[in-house]
């Protein structure tokens, strides 16, 4: 074409025909050139690239779901579902798929009728989560809701209904310390499994407690479902389905009638109970109350609830069974005497209590200021005599004392199916030496033989130790049914020992002692114990039966039945119930339902009428309560799973223990005539375990 | 073409391209048949009774004489701008941009029009200029503004597609009227320049995104690049073959969007597979490489060979610009594969410009062929 810059000055027709005929092939070898073009990039894409093409298509049109497999049931040990499954209309968000927010929102809650406190606990959960991870935005529809949902599913991108399983457990709050509970798998469970079904819609996987431990045996496998679908989601037909394959079910020691009976039992207090068979070491009840309802808690929880949690002084998130840490009172009396015999002490060596002892320049007081007179070992346990403890111990020593506490399970950690546990603190001399670096003194003698200073104990350890006081026998405790039940080994203490020490306890509460208010109404079955009162503060701060909630004392109770043939041992603890007084009729209404389980029903049905209700019932009415008064106005929940964690975290850690410097007052012990403990008053801070301050 | 037995009126349409064309158009039909999931409505019928309708038009054009051409150009391209500008003001009054105007019976689309209008127009203004001057800056700056004031009119709709269509039929023209080549070139150059900087300050977002997603569609695979890719997906897993009538899964189960208009394509290749797309090719191969181009360099003068090129050039931009969209070639931009795609008003504009290019073919053998 560079022949135009030098064409002649004179254009003439023809030479514009020429020009067009050469520039008509021009565009026609660039027309040709095109197609050529097309035809070789379509081969491309069709035959060399076809095969990636077709995956992608085949890709495309077919969905493959999982179906969550449905989770094995927790039993008791009679084959009672602790946790079991219903059949569930659900619908979930996956926020990465959501593409109008708001819109999709009021939609849903038009058809689901959510309110705005509801409506808020969506928003605030798919906010938390990552944008594929399934969040629930309803659950237990109705049949028309969950209709009328599916129906409008392909103009809502990102709304799942599903129908599945979802965890239920019937009795609520009075197994969420044993089960713990199952929630969506959050971004950090991911990370450690990578798991496609852990970002299924509907699969739950356990987050606390059992659920937790044993979560690989109850998750099963999951079913899958191949369908055909359009761009939208729309399912067109089913492809092929296969099954899912149900967790297995774990069995437990638990009596689940029993665990619901001993939570209720303990009612609007603060407290722990546990039952252990003598004869296997089987917990027939884990209760550690108030509870979270783990039903709540599988839908995530929501800001009231979790409001309702957080400002319970009773810190409903703890597991005071586990990881509560408690001076025992003058429960380790028992284990004392015991030590006493063990050390060669004659049961019948007396002392006499004028309401005190002076030991060199000072006096050491009994809880009974007026004295008890003479005191040999029966009555020094079932009068509880703090003279008769503090004049022998001093003969026997520390060291003795200790190994015996030890051997009975004071300070000992179980075999137990939780992450983690407190096992709270034996004090002697060489001890004291390698934590503070100071010499034992008398002080530390009397604290610790009437279980205050730095004796600390859980409520598990004190079911143990009342059933290896009961039988005499390396007991541990078993809650897993399936595990293999050894013959315990003999803890060598001589039978005569032991009757001795039975007999006390039978007669503190069914003779001269100071436990009349557990006497069991079964004919022909008497229950021993023992009880005793953990002072929170000191007596200048308040005297421990009232003022505020949190400066009362703690009341413990151990127990075993019959005395004379022990098959029963329990345990009972109440924070904070003014003293012993409290546990007592507890742990009688308790063990009266091991043998006469409907005179323990008509018991407690005048106790819960005055509550107002089950547990389930008083959340309720307190969530109404929290509804009408905060609304939507409750701060939103961080991460309630790593709250949770964290709560655990801290009680795993040994409770702060403040060097003694003085001997601890006696708690005072309930007389046959004492009156009730009075009602806990609310109080605004939370108080776990507490040793009596200098 | 001249066989006894046809009657006469029939005698002298050219049947070497309307049945490759017809054949196309059937074609086109049972693609629509599928893409509606085996139902003749709405698609395909209309697809067909279109065709009927604006072929009957066509036939009718070819049957005008040059002179109508020559004397309606001008007035025609006036009539059209005025109606792109009144689109215009009724978008603005009405509140926002529109492309049609509602006439009653139909929506009319001034700037389909526009596109074998341009080429009309601009035909003539080079037929009637004096051979001296080509070279000259009077045959420059007058197609200039008769191409500048619609095109840039058509961007303010904004229709980037046809303002785009309507600039090529033109430019073919200029082109082929013989203006100087350095014009050409230095026009390129200038492009090259005005390209980027028209990306950066003249595009709207939504063009700009589509011409970045065009760079790369797997970067936005669920976003805009979805278009390219589920085409992409559509005619790769045709295969050779193709997964046979109705059996596409990528247009039934609406993975491919617009499946049935500027996506027909894929449509067509998942189904019909390569060979499907081989003869789309052939067809337009015979209409416009063989008989559009040959009936261009046959034409009798000046003024209706540059004619029929436009034309010609017309249709094909719209052929080329689909089918590399459809396969990740281009930017998606909305322009439909011509008588393949549903669409009332594309099939008229091709059919008017089909029955210009029959109307120079009957005047070239009224004339015995090409004069000096």
């Amino acid at each position: 074409m560079a022949k135009r810059k030098k064409a002649p000055k004179l254009i003439t027709p023809a030479m514009l025909r020429d020009s067009f005929d050469r520039r008509s092939m021009v565009v026609g070898v660039l027309q040709g050139g095109v197609g050529v073009l097309l035809a070789t990039r379509m081969g491309y894409i069709a035959l060399a690239e076809s095969q990636k093409y077709q995956m992608m298509a085949e890709s495309n049109r077919v969905n493959l779901s999982l179906i969550p497999p449905r989770r094995g049931w927790i039993l008791d040990r009679d084959g009672q579902p602790i946790a079991s499954n219903r059949a569930d209309f659900r619908v979930d968000l996956i926020p990465d798929r959501v593409i109008e927010k708001e819109k999709t929102l009021d939609e849903l809650a038009h058809m689901l009728g959510l309110d705005e406190i509801a409506l808020q606990d969506v928003r605030d959960r798919l906010e938390k989560a990552r944008g594929f991870q399934p969040v629930e935005a309803g659950s237990h529809l109705s049949w028309e809701q969950f209709a009328a949902i599916s129906v409008r599913q392909p103009d809502l991108p990102g709304v799942v209904p599903q129908r599945s399983f979802s965890r239920y457990y019937p009795s609520g709050p009075c197994v969420g310390h044993l089960v713990g509970y199952v929630g969506a798998a959050n971004a950090k469970d991911y990370e450690k499994e990578h798991n496609p079904l852990l970002i299924t819609p509907g699969f739950k996987i356990g987050k606390d407690g059992l659920e937790k431990v044993y979560d690989q045996v109850l998750r099963g496998e999951p079913g899958a479902r191949r369908t055909e679908v359009t761009a939208s989601g729309k399912i067109v037909r089913d492809l092929e389905t296969r099954e899912d394959v149900p967790g297995k079910p774990i069995k437990l020691t638990v009596h689940a009638g029993l665990q619901e009976y001993a939570s209720r039992r303990i009612g609007t207090e603060s407290g722990a109970c546990v039952v252990i068979d003598c004869l296997t070491g089987d917990i027939l009840c884990f209760v550690s109350m108030p509870s979270f309802d783990p039903n709540s808690f599988t839908d995530g929880v929501g800001r009231l609830e979790w409001k309702m949690l957080s400002d319970d002084d009773h810190v409903p998130l703890r597991n005071k069974l586990l990881h509560g840490l408690y001076p025992p009172g003058s429960t380790v009396k028992p284990t004392v005497a015991l030590a006493f015999l063990e050390a060669g002490l004659s049961p019948t060596a007396s002392v006499n209590c004028s309401g005190g002892l002076r030991v060199g320049n000072r006096v050491f007081h009994c809880w009974n200021h007026h004295g008890h007179g003479s005191v040999d070992m029966a009555k020094g346990i079932y009068q509880s005599c703090d003279v008769y403890f503090y004049h022998f111990a001093q003969q026997i020593g520390m060291d003795q004392i200790a190994k015996t506490m030890r051997k009975i399970g004071y300070g000992q950690k179980f075999p137990m199916p939780f992450p983690s546990q407190s096992f709270g603190t034996v004090p002697d001399p060489a001890w004291k030496m390698k934590k503070y670096g100071k010499e034992w003194a008398i002080y530390d003698t009397v604290n610790a033989t009437i279980g205050q200073g730095y004796v600390q104990v859980t409520p598990l350890q004190q079911a143990v130790i009342a059933s290896r006081l009961a039988s005499g026998k390396m007991l541990f405790p078993r809650l897993m049914h399936d595990d293999k039940i050894g013959t315990p080994a003999s803890l060598d203490f001589p039978q005569e020992h032991l009757d001795l020490i039975h007999s006390a306890m039978n007669e503190m509460v069914n003779g001269r002692g100071t436990g009349a208010r557990a006497r069991i109404p079964i004919p022909g079955v008497q229950m021993a114990g023992k009880s005793g009162t953990a002072q929170v503060v000191g007596l200048n701060i308040g005297n421990g039966k009232g003022g505020l909630w949190r400066h009362r004392d703690h009341g413990h109770f151990i127990c075993f039945a019959p005395f004379d043939k022990p098959r029963y041992a329990c345990a009972v603890l109440v924070e904070h119930g003014g003293g012993s007084g409290a546990a007592m009729p507890i742990a009688k209404d308790v063990m009266t339902y091991m043998f006469d389980q409907q005179k323990a029903w008509d018991a407690l049905a005048p106790l819960e009428a005055g509550w107002g209700g089950t547990p389930q019932q008083r959340q309720a009415t307190k969530y109404r309560a929290y509804a009408a008064q905060y609304g939507v106005s409750a701060p939103a929940v961080q991460d309630s799973d790593e709250a949770l964690a964290r709560e655990s975290e801290a009680d795993a850690r040994p409770a702060p223990q403040p060097i003694q410097s003085d001997a601890a007052p006696p708690a005072p012990e309930p007389q046959a005539d004492d009156t009730p403990a009075p009602a806990p008053a609310p109080s605004a801070t939370p108080s776990g375990t507490a040793g009596p301050h200098p | 073409m001249s066989m006894t037995v046809i009657p006469t009126p029939l005698r002298g349409l050219p049947w070497g391209v309307l049945i490759p064309l017809t054949a196309l158009v059937l074609f086109g039909a049972t693609v629509l048949w599928s893409a509606a999931g085996g139902h003749w409505s709405p698609y395909a019928w209309k697809h067909i009774f279109n065709f009927g309708l604006f072929l009957s038009l066509a036939i009718a054009i070819s049957r005008l004489p040059e002179r109508a051409f020559r004397q309606s150009a001008y007035p025609i391209y006036g009539g059209l701008v005025f109606l792109l500008m009144l689109v215009e003001a009724v978008g603005k009054v009405g509140g926002g941009s529109q492309r049609w105007l509602n006439i009653g019976f139909m929506n009319l689309q001034p700037s389909e029009l526009m596109k074998p209008g341009i080429v009309l127009v601009m035909a003539l203004f080079y037929a009637s200029l004096p051979p001296t001057l080509i070279r000259s800056w009077r045959a420059l700056v007058p197609p200039v503004i008769l191409l500048g004031v619609p095109a840039a009119l058509v961007m303010l709709q904004p229709d980037l597609g046809t303002a785009l269509a309507i600039c090529f039929g033109a430019v073919v023209v200029v082109f082929m009227s013989g203006v100087p080549m350095w014009w050409f070139l230095s026009g390129g150059a200038a492009a090259a320049v005005v390209a980027p900087l028209a990306f950066f300050f003249a595009l709207h977002d939504y063009q700009r995104k589509r011409v970045l997603v065009f760079m790369d569609p797997e970067a936005d695979m669920l976003g805009s690049g979805y278009h390219i890719t589920q085409s992409k997906i559509a005619i790769g897993s045709g295969g050779f073959f193709g997964k046979g009538l109705g059996n596409g899964t990528q247009s039934h189960l609406k993975y491919l969007p617009e499946a049935h208009t500027d996506f027909a394509f894929a449509t067509m290749a998942e189904e019909w597979g390569m060979i499907g797309g081989l003869f789309i090719l052939f067809v337009f191969f015979v209409v416009l490489f063989r008989w559009g181009m040959g009936v261009a360099r046959r034409a009798p003068d000046r003024f209706s060979q540059l004619l029929a090129a436009g034309m010609t050039a017309t249709i094909f931009f719209y052929v080329a610009i689909n089918m590399m969209m459809v396969m990740g070639l281009a930017p998606v931009v909305g322009i439909p594969l011509p008588f393949i795609s549903h669409g009332g008003s594309s099939m008229m504009t091709n059919m008017i410009c089909i029955g210009t290019i029959m109307a120079v073919d009957r005047w070239t053998k009224g004339t015995g062929g090409r004069l000096g």
